[in-house]
């Protein structure tokens, strides 16, 4: 079967990229991991109960219309799908239930989202340290939120998910917040973004205001986190430091959070040229005004192209969308200029807060790339930082290399967990741009395939 | 005006040929240059499968990989460097009857050339050694004194082991013009001339391109390999495990990872140095190795990878004297020159100094297709 469109991801931006697509006469396939659509922002959004809407708030609802109409659309949906390669003759490779399949697309387009960067502090391995993502996760799973946790990081997120917590109930026992001082100056200086963000901004405060006067402890300025175990090798306390002391929490659960940063691996293992942003200190695909990305096939749009959250993630989608369109003779070039014009406006005013919300949510240096030499850097093959120290000495150059003198970034996460801090740590340590020092050379299946699931593609042919 | 340099030889291709012909031409004083286009091991030598193996080969090159075998198990005293080699043992798997009698004819021909490294087993035998085997192979040959190591490892230790011996390799260096000039030859790279009396082309998938630059023409084609890996799985077999009838290679490392291959093909690319896995060609690799290994079924694959390598019309290498004087070619190995790789370096130091060979390498002449 040959489809006009394949996406890849049943978030905002792949939803409404199907909606547009299917609109313009496109034949269209959705493959998505989840069991509904709706992505990792609107999580199972059709299926909460008043109770749950309340608390995960109207973004959070603003998921359904949009859900809806991808229902109603004439897009093929393959829940439970996990896309492990796209090759460059079109041929995307996807996994259902143990079995696997091979579709041709025309055009593909990836809106595989984006994932937390990861924040490696000592002990951040133990049992009972995760992401904030993944405690929102819990939380919109009824019943398995974590009781007195500590949440630890920057970023809007990571107030989200205390408040959420906090809205549903379960106690918080700390929030330490790592925002250097000086970003509140930097992020002054772009009071023009803050003010053309500022219903978001207005949301924000209220969200502080609402965890303060819950009496919530927020550490500001917080510095030198590390998670220590107790006698059973889980997470007991969480030490760290603000400007004032040097301080310990008790706790079982404690909930790491840097910002979001776009998850890249698909686009990297299909061949897209990346480069290094230095606003979001991240990898992003390069793409032309469209999302149109270096591959010929492969599209790129949502927030795996750059961090710009969910309304504008569904903006993108549409524009991908109208060029799939004019590619394959649907709409004229006029045409989909003029259908494009509403949508990038809108995009524009929705990224103008950008600036402001990546300056104050900056990740200092220490969060990013780890200080004490036995921190774990890659959790799949445990390589410590000091162990990348003495490659570089030995004469490694960069993150591929890295992986034949250590095994760093070679389990099974294929990177996910750590090649950000490594390209950073490995950029310092050899003294080159982070640009040159690259990122690890990617390779298929991008999510990890049994044998028995790869062996029934050989059974079709 | 360009940097002309002069030197003895002049070898083409930073693989592990080209490296070992380096090591064993300087370590008799033989001035030396490796020019590579991109860098040491970037190819077939760097990512393949990393077996060491006697077992199974062409006829014609039993009497070099028997050689080949004596120098592994020193290499790393020899180099002064850790190639990862283990010795272990080799084994080709029968799973009916006509396989059986196809591998007893197999080792009674190597038999009849006076060598007797392989050993056919039944299947008691070779349920003791491999226990995980599926319960339906009946036997196989057996050839202990094999082994596998690190191609990467390898190939890099006898690039620094000719550079202390006074080699120099020189990497980002293409050739892009080879002349004749009455007395010798001259290779030319963007950065460089340089003038020698003996060439060796030691360019592997691009070892055709190089030959036709002084004149031999030959068939080579540019063919991607595949390789898949797993996560770690608890230790369940010793050694690397083939089979009679599929394309299969298999081997479990010491830190439980599983390395699947055997020779099918991706998409190669050779104009732009790149290679890509065909996921139906490791389909096939998958369902082979749950055939032999029942218990590899819900393993987990983690990376595949492919790698350029030349493979001629009858899978055996280009390897002897051009037409011009001065000329030896060593390339298109088929997938299986990584054991030779010791044994070539010899070769291609006596061929350059015209000493006599203990062997023939007639079979191997690059203008018998």
């Amino acid at each position: 079967m040959k489809y006009d469109l394949v996406i890849i991801g049943a978030g905002p931006a792949g939803m409404s990229a199907a909606v547009e697509a299917c609109n313009l006469g496109l034949s269209c396939l959705l493959l998505d991991e989840q069991p509904r659509g709706g992505g990792q922002i609107y999580r199972n959004v059709g299926r909460q109960t008043p109770k749950g809407k309340e608390l995960l708030g109207p973004e959070y609802q603003a998921g359904l219309p949009l859900l809806k109409a991808f229902e109603l659309s004439n897009c093929k949906h393959v829940a439970g799908a996990s896309v492990w390669q796209i090759s460059a003759q079109g041929e995307v490779f996807y996994s259902v239930a143990g079995t696997s399949n091979a579709v041709t697309a025309e055009k593909v387009l990836i809106t595989t989202g984006a994932q937390e960067r990861p924040m490696p502090i000592p002990g951040w391995t133990l049992p009972g340290v995760m992401t904030a993502g993944g405690a929102q996760i819990l939380l919109k799973s009824p019943g398995l939120a974590a009781d007195e946790a500590v949440f630890a990081g920057c970023g809007p997120l990571l107030y989200l998910v205390v408040w959420q917590y906090l809205k549903a109930g379960v106690k918080v026992k700390a929030v330490l917040d790592t925002t250097p001082r000086s970003n509140y100056l930097k992020a002054a200086k772009e009071w023009r973004a803050a003010l053309a963000g500022r219903s978001y901004l207005k949301k924000g405060i209220k969200l502080l205001r609402d965890i303060k006067s819950a009496g919530i402890p927020i550490y500001k300025e917080v510095n030198r986190i590390a998670a220590i175990a107790d006698e059973a090798r889980s997470l007991g306390t969480v030490s760290f430091c603000t400007p004032k002391a040097e301080l310990q929490i008790e706790t079982q659960h404690l909930f790491l959070h840097q910002g979001i940063i776009p998850q890249v691996n698909l686009a990297m293992a299909s061949g897209c040229e990346h480069h290094w942003s230095t606003q979001q200190l991240c990898w992003t695909p390069k793409v032309d005004d469209w999302g149109q990305s270096s591959q010929q096939r492969i599209l790129i749009s949502g927030d795996g192209l750059s961090i710009g959250g969910a309304v504008a993630a569904s903006l993108r989608g549409k524009l991908a969308a109208l060029q799939v369109g004019y590619e394959n003779g649907k709409l004229s070039v006029q045409q989909r200029d003029t259908r494009g014009q509403p949508i990038r406006r809108l995009l524009a005013k929705e990224l103008a807060f950008r600036p402001f919300i990546d300056t104050l949510y900056r990740p200092a240096e220490q969060f990013r790339k780890p200080v004490e030499n036995e921190v774990v850097v890659c959790r799949c093959e445990e390589i410590l930082l000091k162990d990348i120290k003495s490659a570089v000495e030995n004469g490694c150059m960069g993150p591929n290399q890295l992986k034949s003198f250590t095994r760093c970034g070679m389990g099974p996460c294929q990177g996910r967990q750590c090649g950000n801090t490594v390209t950073e740590l490995m950029a310092d340590l050899s003294g080159n741009p982070v640009e040159e020092t690259g990122y690890y050379r990617l390779r298929a299946p991008v999510k990890p395939l049994n044998l028995s699931e790869l062996a029934s593609l050989y059974d079709e042919h | 005006m360009m940097n002309t340099e002069t030197v003895d030889v002049v070898i083409i291709g930073g693989g592990i040929q080209g490296c070992a012909t380096a090591w064993n031409l300087a370590k008799q004083g033989i001035s030396c240059v490796v020019l590579e286009k991109d860098h040491v091991a970037r190819h077939a030598s760097g990512v393949n499968a990393g077996g060491v193996r006697r077992l199974g080969r062409h006829l014609a090159e039993v009497p070099l990989s028997q050689r080949a075998s004596e120098i592994w198990p020193q290499l790393d005293e020899l180099l002064d460097a850790d190639t990862g080699f283990k010795a272990s043992r080799q084994i080709k798997v029968a799973e009916n009857e006509a396989d059986m009698a196809m591998l007893s004819k197999r080792v009674e021909d190597v038999r009849a050339m006076g060598f007797n490294h392989e050993t056919l087993i039944g299947q008691q035998a070779l349920r003791s050694l491999l226990p995980a085997v599926s319960p339906h192979c009946v036997g196989g040959i057996l050839v202990e004194g094999d082994g596998s190591a690190i191609p990467y490892k390898t190939t890099t230790a006898f690039a620094r082991a000719a550079q202390r011996k006074g080699a120099r390799i020189l990497e980002g260096h293409p050739v892009t013009a080879i002349s004749s000039n009455g007395n010798g030859w001259e290779v030319n790279t963007p950065q460089q001339t340089f003038k020698c009396q003996a060439l060796v082309n030691c360019a592997g998938a691009w070892g055709d391109k190089i030959a036709s630059m002084v004149g031999d023409h030959t068939l080579l084609t540019p063919t991607a390999l595949m390789l898949m890996i797993t996560q770690r799985m608890p230790r369940f077999m010793e050694g690397v495990v083939g089979a009679a009838n599929r394309p299969l290679s298999f081997k479990q490392f010491h830190n439980g990872t599983v390395l699947i291959g055997g020779g099918c093909q991706g998409f190669a690319d050779r104009d732009n140095n790149q290679a890509q896995v065909d996921m139906h060609g490791l389909a096939r690799y998958a369902k082979n190795a749950c055939a032999i290994f029942p218990l590899m079924d819900q393993a987990r694959i983690v990376r595949s990878w492919a790698g350029l390598e030349g493979v001629t019309p009858d899978k055996i290498p280009v390897l002897g004297p051009g037409a011009k004087p001065g000329v030896f070619h060593a390339f298109g190995f088929s997938a299986h020159g990584y054991q030779l790789g010791p044994v070539i370096g010899e070769t291609l130091a006596a061929l350059v100094q015209n000493n006599p060979l203990p062997f023939s390498i007639e079979p191997f002449r690059y203008n018998r297709f």
